[in-house]
């Protein structure tokens, strides 16, 4: 009896004790870390879909943790401690699937897009294998008052009716697009650009003015635009315009497309139709050279044949607007 | 299932037959959640060629991930090792079960937990804290409470052992158990794990569910299994204890390996990783333990599957656990971690070590027990099939995976990495779908040995599956 107790109980208080020390005290004093400078809880809505997020598994193939290596940047700046005050149940996720979602509401601000990719993720990217969502909207012959129907490309579309999200989508999507890393104070560089932020800087770098790079052009194309200006820069009618035949990528002075590339765009009634959907800016996380690659394929793509540019005509615009 | 109660006047027959019944029970529960477990497995590597197939919300992927996991883990591995542990605690002690009714309840409450956990699931009640900690808490109670029952079974049993040692088995086993009482109530308790602390917590939880729990267990059946089948003795019992106490202080401490990279404290991390490659020390010591009691038997290796089975669980213990110390380096972490290739990994460890090593236990001792003895051609069917399936699914994700993360850090569009894994998953649903079909012959081989009309086993083993008379 004495040698049960022996390696019984003793193994078990050696393992009470590795418990404690290893998994329950870093727990107690880990659950003190204060939020950082102008991170804040979520809104009841967002917090709805938060729950929407993890019942519905998203963080099996989705992480939620920007880590401080090369190929993290384009998901942000490293996550830091103060950033998972108000998170709980974690969702740092194990498995990237699917792209980090700690900043897609900086990333992709697009609501209509959230609710198109939700509906069916390969009506906007059409190699992904996300599974679609189409339980969490409703087709209706007419969409009720306060609710815009989804515009959801035809291939993808139900033969008859309206695609409207649930409260669930609408929660789902509030809370998607309320995910951004709030700035930290002590770092000058912008979120999702340590390295990128870096650039603008050396732009005159020989690497960074020797002209337009092709690969490079598409790679950041199909990374950065074509989520909404789809592959065939045709865009998705009715939610995202189209870059083929676009009078500002055609127009032989670049200043508008630089412009918004570089600062977004808003409001404005492209070839008769507004858009609803905001483009973002992209001047903080792309450099120069990035910036002129892109604008260089998106000239030279689909029968475009705007007149190419420089990075230095890049900087020269980003100073300007200083 | 019968109600019947351990007297202790009770009849040694009717103790065998209990003894006898509960391990059947265990057996063939556990073999019925392993189908099930594996045929989602199958549907989910279906969806990644296939993401519109099967939509609806009861079988959106995201559900049904942590259904596969939960099912594999508290369904089939859990059960079977606990009623292998129980076979092996009343043999190797040389006694009865301390009470089978204990037995049927533990039975009982580990398949309300699984069937409840499965439903909540599905049903969207996620508590959100992977990895196998999704149950909502009040089902991880029932789980806990089936533990308990074990752990008392379990004790009770070794305390009435007609042994003067206890079997270093039981060490393992009845550890096992008792550890992992202690992380299911770290894990559920919720006053204190909010955001970040919530983080360590799940990253020692991770770790310490797999690594106190199944890798005992399983490596409990090596020590009996192993010399039983080779009629000779483990080859160093001292190496076999030596391994019993690192494993038991360096496996707590690596779980934030799985956090590396994150916000999570650095000193937490750093020490996860000297303690990851410190797990050499068990890992390597139990594998040589094993591999040196079966030198120079190759020949009676290649006539019994049972055998063939734990030999590929030893070599899985031993490439899945060193790996693991591997993938725990920053430098290669940088590359693989949040890859395939962890998946790769966990199916190394949990179905190449702990899935063969419940395999060889069974056919080992099942026939012992019930005197049934499954058909060579099923036997055949399902080692081969299994051993095939796994490996090409292993290598598989390994590959892609290290792929996966070499696209990433070429900072290829992040859509390529996903392009460029088509073919891997492609190749990944073939090996699940072999694993699947040899599941469905093990199960033809369960009920072989169990329910069914086996074939008699040979009188020479026969003599090793009477009933073993206390000393």
């Amino acid at each position: 009896m004495n040698k049960l107790v022996l390696i019984a109980g003793g193994s078990t208080l050696v393992y009470a004790v590795l418990a404690l020390v290893m998994g329950v005290l870093p727990g107690i004093e880990l659950s003190k870390t204060p939020p950082g400078p102008g991170v804040e809880p979520l809104t009841s809505l967002q917090a709805r879909g938060r729950e929407v997020y993890v019942s519905s598994g998203c963080s099996y193939c989705h992480t939620q943790q920007v880590r401080p290596l090369t190929q993290d940047k384009i998901f942000g700046r490293p996550s830091a401690p103060g950033d998972f005050a108000y998170q709980t149940p974690e969702l740092l996720g194990s498995e990237r699937t699917g792209p980090d979602l700690t900043s897609i509401g900086e990333r992709q601000p697009s609501q209509l897009w959230q609710y198109i990719h939700l509906y069916n993720p390969r009506a906007v990217v059409p190699q992904s294998i996300m599974p679609p969502f189409a339980w969490l909207f409703e087709v209706v012959d007419q969409a009720p008052p306060g609710v815009t129907p989804v515009p959801v490309p035809k291939s993808y579309a139900p033969a008859h009716g309206l695609v409207v999200p649930s409260p669930d989508a609408q929660a789902l999507v509030a809370y998607l697009l309320a995910l951004k890393q709030v700035k930290l104070p002590d770092s000058s560089a912008p979120p999702a650009a340590a390295g990128a932020a870096a650039a603008p800087a050396s732009a005159a770098s020989p690497a960074a003015s020797s002209g337009y790079d092709a690969a490079k052009g598409q790679a950041l194309f199909t990374a950065t635009c074509s989520a909404c200006h789809q592959a065939s820069g045709e865009g998705l009618p009715g939610a995202f315009p189209p870059l083929k035949g676009n009078a500002a990528v055609n127009d032989s002075d670049p200043t508008k497309h630089i412009h918004v590339v570089l600062h977004g765009l808003q409001g404005e009634a492209l070839g008769g139709v507004v858009y609803a959907s905001p483009m973002p800016p992209f001047g903080a996380t792309l450099s120069d050279a990035d910036v002129a690659n892109i604008i260089d394929y998106e000239r030279s793509s689909w029968g475009n044949h705007g007149a190419p540019i420089s990075a230095e005509q890049v900087a020269a615009q980003r100073a300007k607007s200083q | 299932m019968p109600q019947v109660t351990a007297l202790p006047s009770a009849p040694p027959e009717r103790d065998e037959r209990m003894l006898v019944a509960v391990f059947c029970a265990y057996t063939a529960t556990a073999t019925l959640w392993l189908l099930f477990a594996t045929a989602i497995g199958v549907l989910l590597a279906y969806k990644f060629g296939a993401p519109d197939f099967a939509p609806g919300a009861w079988l959106t992927f995201g559900r049904l991930r942590p259904i596969h996991t939960n099912a594999t883990f508290y369904g089939w591995a859990s059960l079977a090792l606990v009623g292998l542990a129980y076979y092996v605690a009343a043999r190797s002690c040389r006694t009865r079960l301390y009470s089978a009714k204990l037995a049927w309840i533990g039975l009982a409450l580990f398949n309300i937990a699984a069937v409840a956990g499965t439903i909540a699931l599905d049903l969207g009640f996620n508590d959100g804290n992977l990895e196998y900690r999704e149950w909502p808490w009040p089902i991880r109670l029932i789980f806990l409470a089936a533990l308990l029952v074990t752990a008392w079974n379990l004790i009770g049993t070794v305390a009435r052992r007609t042994t003067h040692d206890i079997y270093l088995s039981n060490w393992y086993t009845v550890g096992g158990v008792l550890w992992t009482c202690i992380i299911a109530i770290v894990a559920i308790l919720p006053w204190y794990q909010h955001g970040l602390g919530q983080v360590s917590v799940s990253g020692f939880y991770m770790h310490n569910a797999v690594g106190m729990w199944f890798t005992p267990l399983a490596l409990g059946i090596f020590y009996y299994a192993l010399p039983k089948l080779l009629s000779r003795p483990i080859y160093s019992y001292a190496l076999g204890v030596f391994a019993f106490w690192t494993n038991l202080v360096f496996y707590p401490i690596i779980g934030s390996h799985h956090f590396l990279f994150t916000p999570l404290p650095w000193w937490l991390q750093t020490t996860a990783i000297v303690f990851s490659v410190a797990m050499l020390v068990p890992v390597w010591g139990g594998s040589a333990n094993f591999l040196l009691t079966m030198r120079g038997r190759m020949r009676t290796m290649a006539h019994s599957y049972a055998l063939m089975f734990i030999f590929v669980g030893v070599v899985g213990y031993l490439v899945g656990s060193t790996q693991g110390t591997f993938e725990a380096f920053r430098s290669l972490q940088e590359v693989w971690h949040l890859t395939n290739f962890t998946v790769g990994h966990s199916h190394l460890t949990m179905y190449g070590f702990v899935t063969f090593a419940i395999w060889g236990g069974v056919y080992a001792l099942l026939p012992l027990a019930t005197h049934k003895e499954p058909s060579q051609v099923g036997l055949t069917l399902h080692f081969w099939m299994a051993v095939v399936g796994s490996f090409i699914y292993v290598i598989s994700l390994s590959v892609g995976g290290t792929i996966q993360g070499l696209d990433w850090l070429h900072g290829a569009p992040f859509i390529q990495s996903v392009i460029d894994m088509q073919s891997y998953w492609v190749w990944r649903g073939v090996g699940g779908s072999l694993m699947l079909l040899s599941h469905v012959v093990f199960a033809w081989n369960v009920w072989r040995m169990t329910y069914g009309s086996g074939a008699p086993i040979e009188p020479d083993r026969r003599a090793a599956a009477a009933p073993e008379s206390p000393e």
